[in-house]
């Protein structure tokens, strides 16, 4: 069969991802500490675990309602108001999916048509652009400088915003730049936001893993963003259930229901037993204060502040990321590329690490490194690639 | 308790040798603060001493373990604090703890024989004025303390590269 004909040349024109290539590589090692996942290193808690087992036990293992369990998108509902001052009606306006990336997809989706731009600050999370492509748009990357904080200006937005621009994506608390956005930054970028007349995809999946003081704002929350944002966000990280594949998205009740129609056909609901153990992990967190959340991120923030001295210590500039799991240091003055570095640092030391072009090509020049690894491997991790560095100056 | 003594105390339980320069880093505090402040815990005997957890069961080290629960009368100017003190000082006795319930202390003995450890329960603690009655269950296999698994078989599981 002549498959060329047969696939669509939509999809076969984009490029496999530049981190699947690398895991490849990786894969084939043996004894690498890898500092290039993208998830915790806690499993989820086990009283949680124990609800979603519990529920097997009962036999819970039918389909739920489209848009998810009723008590889950209570707690969504619950969650967002509590935490982030922002309110949903559980029942029109909060929609359970399989992780933050269908939710991402299915608003790709219900927004876009052929022509249409979306914009997508780079460097970010790998599957963006490629979501644009898929649902029939084009992507349009709007650079985000180390200078600026890894941060979204008005300036870059104003000067990537075209008659066709219909939507942009927000990823912060970010991944791989570990860029936070406050308020102010957050209202900049709303003031153009509105006068263009955008839709903003906020993909909030990281809000409960800030450090260093900074509290997480919701751009829905932002004054006249509310109407206008979708807020995506889940379980995986910020509950390390991300195996679990629960995620959610709220906003408008319009945008809610076009984004469901697909969903219902396509998927018909996330699967139970994430759901109901996601149900838990919010009303647990409710009740006691977010003690496993708040246990997790201190314990990140102390490997944060290991890692970033560490790169500093070895020569490399490294932004001090407030955000997230990853730092995302300079590697330039090793004099290779990204992808060149991360290669031979696997070769010669067995250490894994993410190369920044992967997350577009504004991260030339960084390589990507989680700290959510156990904190002897990643002392060991930090000191090979110290003598790395030292052997490559 | 401050921030820092608490973050302290979670870093050291995890791993007392992680090095000054390391728990100064990991917390944002200065090397003086740090060494102040885990000087200040030892003082005050809430860090009383850093020692390895050992899984004995891999080493070639004859060891039986049991836990005794004993009843006691408490006397007359002699309240369970003394009556504790007689047992505790004991070598055999690694732990004792007072408890609620249908007996009074638990004591966690150690010694390298079966022989040795019977001797003590029948010679040492039985005979106390103060003890009324012992139980002596010995300990089979440990499965897990103070939060360690001993024989988890735990792998990382996670992709080695994921986005």
């Amino acid at each position: 069969m002549n498959y060329e004909k047969l696939l669509n040349p939509r999809i076969t024109a984009v490029p496999p991802s530049g981190i699947r290539r690398f895991f490849d590589l990786a894969a084939t090692m043996k004894d690498t500490i890898s500092l290039g996942v993208g998830e915790p290193d806690f499993r989820t808690p086990y009283s949680i675990r124990n609800v979603a087992i519990n529920s097997l036990v009962d036999g819970e293992t039918q389909y739920t309602a489209n848009r998810g369990l009723p008590e889950l998108r209570d707690e969504i509902a619950l969650y967002l108001s509590g935490r982030y001052g922002i309110s949903y009606d559980p029942e029109k306006q909060v929609l359970v999916t399989i992780g933050a990336s269908e939710a991402i997809d299915l608003a790709l989706r219900a927004v876009c048509s052929p022509g249409d731009e979306i914009l997508v600050p780079e460097p970010s999370y790998v599957s963006y652009s490629p979501g644009v492509i898929f649902a029939g748009a084009t992507p349009v990357s709007v650079k985000t400088l180390e200078e600026d904080n890894f941060c979204l200006t008005p300036g870059k937005l104003e000067e990537a915003i075209t008659p066709r621009t219909k939507a942009l994506i927000l990823p912060y608390p970010n991944n791989p730049t570990g860029a936070v956005m406050d308020r102010e930054a957050l209202e900049a970028v709303a003031k153009v936001v509105l006068k263009h007349d955008l839709f903003v995809i906020s993909d909030e999946i990281y809000s409960e893993l800030v450090y260093g003081g900074h509290k997480h704002v919701s751009f829905a929350a932002v004054e006249g963003m509310y109407e206008r944002t979708l807020t995506i966000n889940g379980f995986s990280k910020s509950f390390a259930m991300t195996g679990w594949r629960v995620g959610y998205a709220c906003g408008p009740a319009e945008v809610i229901s076009v984004m469901n129609k697909i969903h219902q056909y396509a998927i018909m609901c996330a699967p139970r037993q994430g759901q109901v153990a996601a149900a838990a992990a919010l009303k647990t967190g409710r009740e006691n204060g977010y003690e496993d959340v708040l246990r997790m991120r201190d314990s990140y923030d102390r490997r944060r502040r290991l890692m970033v001295d560490a790169f500093r210590s070895m020569g490399l500039h490294c932004f001090e990321p407030l955000g997230a799991f990853y730092a995302f240091p300079s590697i330039r003055s090793a004099g290779m590329t990204s992808e060149e570095f991360c290669t031979a640092l696997l070769r010669s030391k067995n250490v894994a690490a993410v190369p920044g072009t992967a997350f577009g090509p504004g991260g030339e020049g960084n390589i990507r490194c989680c700290y959510a690894t156990a904190l002897d491997k990643l002392n060991v991790a930090l000191d090979r690639i110290a003598r790395f560095v030292a052997e490559n100056k | 308790m401050t921030k820092l003594e608490t973050d302290l105390l979670d870093l050291l339980k995890e791993d007392c040798r992680l090095p000054l320069e390391k728990l100064a880093v990991m917390t944002g505090a200065s090397l003086e603060e740090v060494a102040a402040t885990i000087e200040g815990l030892e003082q005050r005997r809430v860090i009383l001493r850093y020692a390895p957890m050992i899984n004995w069961d891999l080493t070639d080290r004859e060891r039986v373990e049991a836990m005794i629960e004993v009843r006691v009368t408490p006397q007359r100017d002699m309240g369970f604090d003394a009556i504790a003190r007689r047992i505790y000082c004991f070598d055999e006795v690694k732990s004792v703890f007072l408890m609620s319930g249908s007996y009074d202390l638990l004591v966690l003995v150690e010694a390298r024989t079966l022989k040795e450890l019977a001797a003590f329960v029948s010679g040492k603690l039985s005979p106390l004025e103060t003890v009324t009655g012992t139980a002596t269950s010995f300990v089979l296999k440990r499965y897990k303390e103070e939060g360690v698994i001993f024989d988890s078989g735990e792998t990382d599981r996670r992709l080695v590269i994921s986005p």
